[in-house]
């Protein structure tokens, strides 16, 4: 099912000339109302004026996470916050989150966006989705959420977590369309499976799987053991949310990138050139319908190949493939963003503690668990156990205060943990992606 | 009135053990008590030893996280009850033991319990008051 079947089905050439016209309309409104764009611009010796075809759009300088941060919190919007309807924040790195916010037609757009991908995935009006991403400053459950409503289809905001109850609902509601981070699901499904209740003998027809990343090895035991279609979907927050690209059902091989809303493009992450379609690189989004947090030339971190083959479903709109890694040291961790240098300032904070730790993750029962190893020293060191313990403890209940991520701390000794091999040490990710 | 112990902090994986007792053997140390406290990440190994300075040199130097502690090594008759009434006594006053082991050797026909107290002088008064012998740790490096 094709819900926006004008825009989503578009020749390249239409396509191309409205994103040419949204793009240089989004320009003139950031240059005109955010601080941050004018300079950038200006620096860079380019007026909105100047931008002429789509490929100009290769002039103008990156926007970083670090530019998002340093404008903490309103500074990157292009309303006033009278304007504003909805703020969102995703986790930040020292404790300073990423700030985003929406008009009321912001919001409708994203409905749009979000209740195409419900459509790609086979969803209808007819449908009862059981929505298990996180409510709240996330853009996860609310983002699926309006657009389910967009759609028709019945919405059940369950959330994450309370596993026992989600299983029940699951099974007394009869929902047809899941969705939920792919890790959640597998858990659900062995929990619900405890209880006496397959889901095999559920009702479900697809689920819609995202915001962290996952393999075609996973979407196979997904789609086994839950009898359904698992899709990819794919978003963040700095662009919009969830709703950016999403898999169709028709193909499972690729995510449609909205093109009528947000131009993509891969660069070479070390230089910041553009590369052509098929080459691997660094994810770069440019927002250009968006109107309180429009976005120019976001570099997404998330690496990826851009597929422009036209499609079986019939969209036009080109294809990234799942995304394979990440530029930085970013960890997602059961849908958290985690940055090493998060748990570091954490661990700084404690008495005595020095900066020499290490990170393992795994998935375990379909679960990541993320242990932090920390090295012990003459000042941490007691003869009594039990004081020990209790140190393992104060630092693992900070970590979760800080970073929302529960993580097994356990001391190690001195000199165990490798040195002066940058950083990639201090990250062990055995999880089989 | 009061014996010094070592205590190294040690990993809970294969041959840590061993690369204590090796990096002691090579420095000649004897080990007169051992004790080991674990969890299933770590253990804290309590030693006993004749040269305790060069130990914990020895093993500071191998890169081992090594304390100094207090403990109090006291006479305990080797029969039924004898190191009940220790505790007895010690319960009594209200004094808090935080761990024990036993020496390896006797001193005479009296075996030796180490322990280790929360409150250290007390508890060697205590003890000393109700008869009880409390050895120094010269004398048990002697033994």
């Amino acid at each position: 099912m094709i819900f926006d079947i004008e825009y989503e089905t578009m020749p390249r050439e239409a396509l191309e000339s409205i994103q040419l016209k949204r793009l240089q309309t989004v320009l003139s409104h950031v240059y005109a109302t955010v601080p941050f764009y004018k300079k950038k611009l200006d620096d860079a010796g380019i007026l909105p004026g100047d931008v002429k075809t789509l490929k100009d759009l290769q002039r103008i300088p990156f926007t970083t996470k670090q530019d998002l941060r340093d404008n903490y919190p309103f500074g990157m919007f292009a309303v006033p916050m009278a304007n504003v309807v909805r703020i969102h924040a995703s986790s930040g790195t020292t404790g300073q989150p990423t700030v985003v916010g929406y008009t009321a037609r912001d919001i409708d757009t994203w409905a749009g966006l979000m209740a195409r991908a419900l459509s790609a995935a086979g969803a209808t009006r007819g449908d009862i989705i059981h929505n298990a991403y996180g409510y709240g400053l996330f853009t996860g459950g609310l983002g699926v959420h309006y657009g389910a409503e967009k759609l028709g289809a019945s919405v059940i905001p369950v959330s994450g977590g309370n596993t026992k109850r989600q299983a029940i609902i699951m099974r007394d509601f009869k929902p047809t369309i899941l969705t939920a981070t792919p890790s959640y699901t597998l858990h659900l499904a062995e929990a619900a499976e405890e209880m006496g209740i397959s889901f095999k003998d559920l009702h479900f027809k697809a689920g819609i799987f995202g915001a962290e990343p996952w393999s075609e090895n996973m979407r196979e035991e997904i789609e086994r053991k839950l009898n359904i279609d698992a899709i990819d979907i794919y978003g963040l927050s700095e662009v919009m949310g969830p709703g950016v690209s999403i898999e169709c059902l028709e193909a499972k091989k690729g995510l449609h990138i909205f093109e009528d809303h947000f131009i993509p493009e891969i660069i070479n992450p070390n230089t910041g050139d553009a590369l052509p379609y098929g080459d691997t690189g660094e994810l770069v989004f440019t927002t250009i319908t968006k109107e309180a947090f429009p976005i120019i030339r976001y570099r997404t971190r998330d690496i990826t190949t851009l597929n422009p083959e036209p499609c079986v479903c019939g969209r036009t709109h080109v294809r990234m493939n799942k995304v394979s890694g990440r530029t930085d040291d970013m960890l997602i961790i059961r849908g958290v963003n985690v940055f090493p240098s998060q748990i570091e300032s954490v661990l700084m904070q404690v008495e005595g503690v020095e900066p020499h730790y290490q990170l393992l993750v795994d998935r375990k029962d379909n679960l990541d668990t993320l242990t932090v190893r920390v090295e012990i020293n003459e000042k941490l060191f007691s003869d009594e156990v039990k004081q020990l313990q209790q140190l393992e403890s104060k630092i693992s209940k900070d970590i979760k205060e800080t970073l929302g991520v529960s993580a097994k701390v356990k001391l190690a000794e001195p000199k165990s943990i490798a040195r002066s091999e940058g950083k990639a040490a201090r990250v062990i990710d055995n999880r089989k992606i | 009135m009061q014996t010094e112990q070592i205590s190294i902090f040690i990993e809970n994986k294969a041959g840590r053990l061993s690369d204590v007792t090796g990096i002691l053997a090579e420095t000649g140390i004897n080990i007169r008590a051992l004790a080991v406290a674990d969890t299933s990440d770590f253990g804290v190994l309590r030693l006993i030893v004749n040269d305790n300075s060069k130990a914990e040199e020895a093993l500071k130097n191998s890169g081992f996280t090594v304390r100094k502690t207090r403990v109090v090594a006291v006479k305990v008759d080797d029969n039924p009850g004898g190191l009940h009434r220790i505790l007895d006594v010690l319960k009594t006053a209200g004094i808090n033991v935080e761990y024990m082991y036993a020496f390896i050797q006797q001193s005479g026909d009296k075996a030796i319990m180490i322990f280790r107290f929360d409150q250290t002088e007390e508890a060697i008064n205590i003890l000393l008051d109700n008869g009880l012998t409390v050895i120094d740790g010269s004398t048990l490096s002697t033994l």
